[in-house]
Parts: structure tokens; sequence; C-alpha cells
């Protein structure tokens, strides 16, 4: 592999190629970074910022920044993991995530990130906001309690599926997830179970129904294996399928 | 449910529309045209417009529920917003307010039932220097005081149209109080273009070179050097934007430069796109100038007609260029150049990552040069007098003069330009501040300076301002200022990155917990760790700037915060009288004795 180029990050050295990013660089080298918004299959977004590393004294989201050959970066410093932790605290009081009651539980991207950041209590104020739980599509339930705004659902109807089913609508704190379709619902839209918009959900927004707890709690992704360890459940759940 | 007139929408909307082929790009600007004319962009208009911009109608009220000034549901004939600046609130605009509301019958925020008019507050208008204002109808007017209101609501009863208004109220002034190199009147129109024309680019862009002009918007990259990246940006079309979308709190330079020298700022434009090879501009004129647009369409008209804009410019072949003027609406994200570049196509603002950059992907992803109206003005003069000229002003790092907009606590309220370099104490005494304790350089994402560091310089090396300057005497309580910016930018966040959306949110009730009295040491800890957070890790300069008043003023006048400490102890969230408040509103109750008595 001579004349490849690479960079480090925590003193390892990445081998990197052209128009790869930090985060790129560094899932293809089994070295992890925390995400919430990034997903391989999709152009970076970059608004979870959990991703943020440290490069010459200033964070940036490692999922947005190109890799350049040289480069230091810090990925698992104190202060970055205290960061990572608020940010991730923020999520938990913004939207209503209650890990015990959700069928996501223990396959969710945001617990199993949260767990690996050490966070124990969301610490700040409870939002508690009046969200909308949408259950007029046969197939699939959309509920916007625990929707990080992570835009992935967004980014694959558009993208993938050509159905803009979903649109993120308002400013600030009152930006939400809204369905496109003539009565705002989910069941009146042209949404399909095998969409991969329904597929790319970091969190338990978007579930298909009929299927609860087919995995036991306890028997889960994150259960047996900390995420930095087996990586984003869409992946997994990809992996799952292809190989039945 | 307030019923508006919707005559003739179908024909108005079709005509908008008409000819321009399938143009979603065009979608703001449709918006802001039908809300002008109607008040509310209504359902029949959002389907109308999505067949006809290829767009679902929940991607157009998305759009709408962006921007402030755009409304699903109708304002009435009379739209009244107060400017609601922290110099606003300080010359007694939230007062005025009330009492307006009082007279009319009407709640903030709410429509009158007869559909005559809505009162609400808005960000900072830009007229400090004249306030209290507010706009109505999307026009300013200015030094609002009791009769004034008084006399405003008489005339939305009797129902008078605008042009029936006292016309001395809508006459913006420019109050400039000191002026150096760049406000003297020594180019005429097309001297800069002509110097192109003599000169050449490449020697043009020397000069700018040589001169180390900086962006005036406060960020202070070299404009030169971002003009020579765009022009070396292989491409069939670049384009050069104008951002005048001044929305910083408390700055209203550009105000000033857009009425009274416009034509040194299309010259400015013009110049970048002979040098940068442009050939079609914009002027993102923020909504809050609307008063300006008729006037710019004015001198965007004669200077075609002088042969300074569009085809074969000043009788050279080839040398084609033209300027449109979008109108913003009410989203102070969209003064940042790649929030604003994707409201100049149509979408929400919400900042692009980067890279790539504007000068290689901008607009429609075409190389774009973005630059401050200042800036602009400075080009043109520097193209025509050369850069000793500009050099003969500022510091080593900080070339030319500076325009600060200044308010607040001082006698003489307007626009001063000083070579950069000058200290805050020289402003101070020329403006007549009468006991200063703080200087908000920057505005709401600026520095809260005390009077221990009046001897700072403006300047990119010390204190950086794209012209905000903001003085707070000894008898103001500076923690007014910090809730002010806290709501400002959680009314302003894009919501598009966590940290700003949710901590900018936190931060702001952490901010009202202390004003309340209700707030702990523990507390003032925790809005330093989220502030922390904010600064380091948004995704652009409004979450990395938002919480830097917060930050700041724990600094520099904890007296502030410790005065309203509970104690010293941890004090839990939960506020019990907020706790009952589904509890008043199912009983419809909200007297006093529906609440729990308020410690102090």
């Amino acid at each position: 592999m001579s004349g490849e180029k690479s960079f480090r990050i925590d003193g390892r050295e990445i081998p990197f190629t052209e128009d790869q990013t930090i985060m790129d660089a560094a899932l293809a080298a089994g070295e992890y970074i925390p995400h919430l918004c990034h997903n391989p299959e999709f152009t970076p977004h970059g608004s979870c910022r959990v991703c943020v590393v440290r490069h010459k004294g200033r964070y940036i989201s490692s999922c947005t920044q190109p890799a350049m050959a040289g480069m230091e970066i810090e990925n698992s410093s104190e202060q970055i993991n205290d960061y990572r932790k608020i940010l991730l605290q923020m999520l938990f009081v913004e939207g209503n995530h209650v890990c015990p009651g959700c069928e996501k539980s223990g396959a969710c991207q945001l617990q199993a990130v949260a767990y690996y950041v050490g966070m124990l209590s969301p610490r700040f104020t409870h939002f508690f906001p009046r969200r909308e739980l949408d259950a007029s599509h046969p197939d699939i339930v959309l509920d916007l309690n625990r929707c990080i705004l992570c835009e992935l659902c967004v980014r694959a109807s558009r993208d993938v599926d050509g159905k803009n089913v979903f649109v993120v609508n308002g400013r600030g704190i009152q930006s939400h997830l809204v369905v496109n379709s003539p009565t705002g619902k989910l069941g009146d839209s042209e949404l399909t179970l095998d969409d991969k918009a329904v597929q790319v959900c970091p969190v338990g927004a978007i579930l298909s129904r009929h299927q609860g707890y087919e995995v036991p709690i306890g028997q889960r992704l994150y259960d047996q294996q900390p995420i930095s360890l087996v990586g984003d459940v869409a992946a997994a759940e990809n992996k799952e399928k292809e190989h039945g | 449910m307030v019923v508006i007139s919707t005559e003739n929408m179908d024909r108005f909307v079709a005509e908008l529309t008409a000819g321009e082929g399938v143009r979603p790009d065009r979608l703001l600007q449709h918006l802001y045209k039908i809300q002008y004319r109607y008040s509310c962009i209504p359902d029949q208009a959002i389907r109308q417009l999505g067949d006809a911009l290829g767009l679902a109608p929940v991607q157009i009220q998305a759009v709408i529920d962006f921007y402030s000034f755009l409304h699903h549901s109708p304002r009435g004939d009379f739209d009244i917003l107060f400017s609601d600046s922290i110099t606003d609130h300080m010359d007694g605009s939230r007062e005025l307010m009330h009492q307006l509301c009082a007279k009319l019958g009407v709640r903030p925020g709410e429509p009158r039932p007869d559909g005559r008019v809505t009162v609400a507050a808005t960000s900072c208008t830009g007229m400090c220097d004249q306030g209290p204002a507010m706009l109505v109808n999307g026009l300013a007017l200015i030094r609002l005081d009791s009769e004034r209101v008084d006399r405003v609501a008489a005339l939305v009863e009797a129902g008078t149209p605008l042009d029936g208004w006292p016309s001395e109220w809508f006459m913006v002034e420019d109050n400039i109080r000191r002026s150096d190199i760049l406000l003297e009147r020594n180019i005429a129109p097309g001297d800069a273009l002509r110097a192109l024309l003599r000169e050449g680019p490449e020697r043009l862009l020397q000069q700018l070179d040589d001169s180390d002009l900086r962006g005036r918007g406060g960020a202070g990259f070299m404009t030169p050097l971002k003009w020579e990246f765009c022009r070396k940006v292989p491409s069939d079309i670049r384009y050069v934007v104008c951002n005048a979308d001044e929305g910083e709190p408390g700055t209203f330079k550009d105000r000033v430069l857009l009425q009274s020298y416009a034509d040194e700022v299309i010259e400015g434009m013009t110049l970048g796109a002979g040098i940068i090879g442009g050939r079609q501009g914009f002027i993102y004129l923020r909504g809050e100038y609307r008063y300006l647009l008729e006037e710019l369409e004015a001198v965007l008209q004669r200077r075609r007609e002088q042969g300074l804009l569009g085809r074969d410019i000043l009788g050279q072949p080839g040398f084609d260029f033209d300027i449109e003027i979008h109108m913003g609406a009410g989203a102070y994200i969209c003064g940042e150049e790649s929030a604003l570049l994707d409201s100049l196509e149509g979408r929400r603002g919400i900042a692009r990552k980067r890279p790539p950059f504007p000068v290689t992907a901008g607009y429609l992803g075409k190389p774009t040069v973005v630059n401050n109206v200042e800036t602009l003005v400075a080009a043109a003069k520097i193209a025509v007098l050369g850069s000793e000229w500009f050099r003969s002003r500022g510091t080593g790092d900080s070339t030319g003069t500076k325009l600060l907009s200044v308010s607040g606590d001082c006698r003489y309220p307007g626009i001063y330009e000083y070579p950069m370099g000058v200290q805050i104490r020289e402003i101070l005494e020329d403006c007549g501040a009468v006991d200063p304790q703080a200087v908000q350089v920057a505005g709401a994402a600026g520095k809260t300076l005390p009077a221990i560091e009046f001897e700072r310089c403006i300047a990119c090396e010390d204190a950086a301002t794209g012209g905000s300057f903001m003085v707070f005497n000894r008898q103001r309580d500076m923690l007014d200022m910090v809730r002010n910016f806290s709501h400002f930018f959680v009314h302003e966040s894009c919501g598009f990155c966590t940290p700003c959306r949710v901590g900018g949110s936190l931060l702001k009730d952490l901010v009202d917990k202390v004003h309340a009295g209700h707030a702990t040491e523990y507390d003032l800890q925790e809005m330093r760790r989220i502030g922390m957070t904010m600064q380091n890790t948004s995704h652009c300069g409004l979450g990395q700037t938002a919480p830097n008043a917060v930050l700041d003023t724990l600094d520099k006048f904890p007296e502030s915060y410790q005065a309203r400490l509970k104690s010293t102890e941890f004090v839990p969230a939960f506020d019990l009288d907020g706790a009952l408040s589904e509890a008043r509103s199912i009983t419809g109750r909200d007297d006093a004795g529906a609440h729990l008595e308020e410690e102090v």
C-alpha cells in the first residue's frame, strides 16, 4: 500500500482515498466515530454533530469534512466525549424518549450511542413536547415523539425512493417532520413497507407494524455488543435481510 | 377566523409564474409577493404554485413556516410588527406595543377577528438610531412615541390606507455623524468600470490585493482572494451576490449605504462581475428594508440606460451583467452566506456544509461570490482611487475604515465612519455616551465589553465587528440584554443542528430562570457547559456565536447573575406554577388567584 495517503486519529494511522471524508476513512479502517445522522449510503448531512472531532484546535464534523493527508485528528478525548454526551442529553430532553416502553430499545442508535459516551441521565430539563403518533398506515407507524431530525428518511425518500414522503417543516426548536400527503397522514402517502425511508430510521420514530418484539429484549443488536463494534442498526438489519 | 378577500388571486398567481417554465427556485419570491398583496398565502395559492413549480403543497408550506414574514393565515388589513431589538426595548417599545394592543383591542400575535389588524413583535428592524420602530405592512415606521401610537391606532380603526398616513413617519434618516474616506462623495457612476476596462481584471485584482481589503460583514476574509478563487474555478457561469440581509441586531449601516450610496454598491457588484466573469447578480435585500425596493430598482434601471448594466457594459462587447433584487422574508440565518444561497434558490435558509465553499459551488451549484454591502462600496472606490488611498487609514492587519452603527444609551446615535483601529473610548466620547457600563460590539452574536476594555480597538485583530455598536449605561441591567439576545437566537435558529436548536432553547430557559430569581449556582455552571458546547460543535456561525453574550456576561458581569440567585443549593427545574397551566386552561382562569405566588 505504498503511496497511499493517510492521516491519524488519536495517533493511529488511517489510510484514505480521494473523496473520502474523515468518517468514511475511519469506518473503513474500523475506527469508530459516534454518529446518528450519518449513514454511508447517503450524502453526509452534519446535523446531529455527535461525530465532532478536533483538528488543529477546532471542532469539525467528521462526516462532512474531507480527509486530508497528514491531519492529526482527536476523536476520543475527555472533552470531545463530554460534548457528545451533552449533545445526546439535548436530544433526549428535546423529544419524548422512553426507552423501557419503546419497541426499538436495544436496537436503537440513540440509546446505543448514549451508552457508548457514558450518558447516565438526561441531565437537562425535559421539554415534554406534544407530538403526534401517526398510526394511519396499515404497515408502518410514525411516532414523532422519538424523531431526532436526522433527516435520513427525508433523504432516503427523496434520493432513493423518489417519493418525497417526508419533509422538515418549521424553524428552530419548532422544526418537525411532516408527511407529504393530502391529509398529512402517513396512510394517505405513497410510503410502502419496502421503501428505503422505512429502513433507515436510527431511532424508533418509523417502525414496521405487525412484527413487534420478534427479537426479545436482551437479544437485540446492542444488547449483545456495543455500537462501536457492531455499527449502525440499519446496516446490520440490511445484512440480516440479505443473508436471510 | 379572519376572512380576507382573495379576489383575482388565481390570476395574480398565474401572472407571477407565467412564461417562466418550471422554476421552483422562484418559490420564495412568489410567496413574498403573494403575502405582500394578500396578507397571507392561503391553500388555494399554495396548490396553484405547487402545480406551476412542480412542488408538493407540504414543501411550500415548509418554506412559508420557515420565514417570519410569510403566513398561511391572514394578518388582516394592517400587519404591524414592533422591532424587538434591545435598543428598541430601552426606548420603550414594549410599553408602546401594549398601548397599541390595548387601544385596538388585540393580543400580541393574534389577528383581530374583524380582519383589520395584527400587532406583534419582530427581530431588530435596523432602525436602532431612530427607534422605537415598527413595520406596517412591511414598511418601516420610525420614532414611535405614545402620541404617535395613538394616532396609528386611530388610522387603523379608520381603515386609512398607508399613503394617507403622515409621510414623515416613513422618512428613514441616514444620521451620518462622522464620515471618512468611504463616505466621501468622490467617484461618479461608471468610474470603477472604466478603470476596469482601462487596466484589465488582473491589474485591478492586484490593486485590490494591495489594498488588503477584508470583508466588512465581520468575518474579515480577504475580498480579493475570494474573487480570485471564484475567477479561477472553471464554469460556464458565475454569480455575484450582494448580501444586504443586514440582520444583526443593532446594525443599520448597510441600510444607509443602500439608501444613499446605491450607485457605489452596484458599481462594486459590477466591478466584481467584470473581474470574476460573472453574468448575473443578486441583491438579497432583507424584508425589513422593503421600503428601499422601488428606489433600488430605479437606480438599476437608470444604470441600464446609462450603459453601466446589462449587455455590452460601457460599450465593451461581451461585458454583460445584470442584477435582480431578491427579497428576504424575516430570517436572520439568511445573512449567513450559504443559507442566503439556499434562500436565493427559493428554499428554507439552512447553512450549507463546507467545503464546498460558495466560490466553487454557490448559487445553483455554480461559482459565486457573496459580499457585504460595505465591502462592495470599498472595492468600487479602491478601483478608482487606488490601494494607497485605502491603506491611508487603518492598522497593519485591518486596512481602511469601518462604518459603525451606533445606538443605545448615547446622545447622537447614527452612522460613524472611523479608521480601523479606533478605540472604543473615542467612539463613546464622540457619540455622547453618558456613564456607559458596557458596549456590545458586533451585535447579539458579538462581544460584551465592560468599561475596563474600552481601550480596545475596532479591528479584525481585536474587537471585530460587522458594524453593530450598542451602548449600555450604568442604569441598565445587563441581564435584560442577555435575555433579549437569547430569545432572539431561539427565534432565529434554523433548527438544523442539535446544539443550536436544543442548546439555544435550554440556554434561553436558564436565562429566564435566573431572571425569575429561581436559579442557583448549579444553573450558571450548566449555562457555561451548554454555551461551550454550542460554540464548539454548532454547524454554522449562528449557533457558534449564539451563547457569546451569556458566556461573556457570566465572566464580566457576574453580579447581574449573582444578585438573582436563589441560594447556592440545587433547585429542581420543575415549575409548580407552570405545571398548573393546563388546569388553568381547562377552567378558563388566568387571574392572580389561579397562580402560585412568585417568590423572588
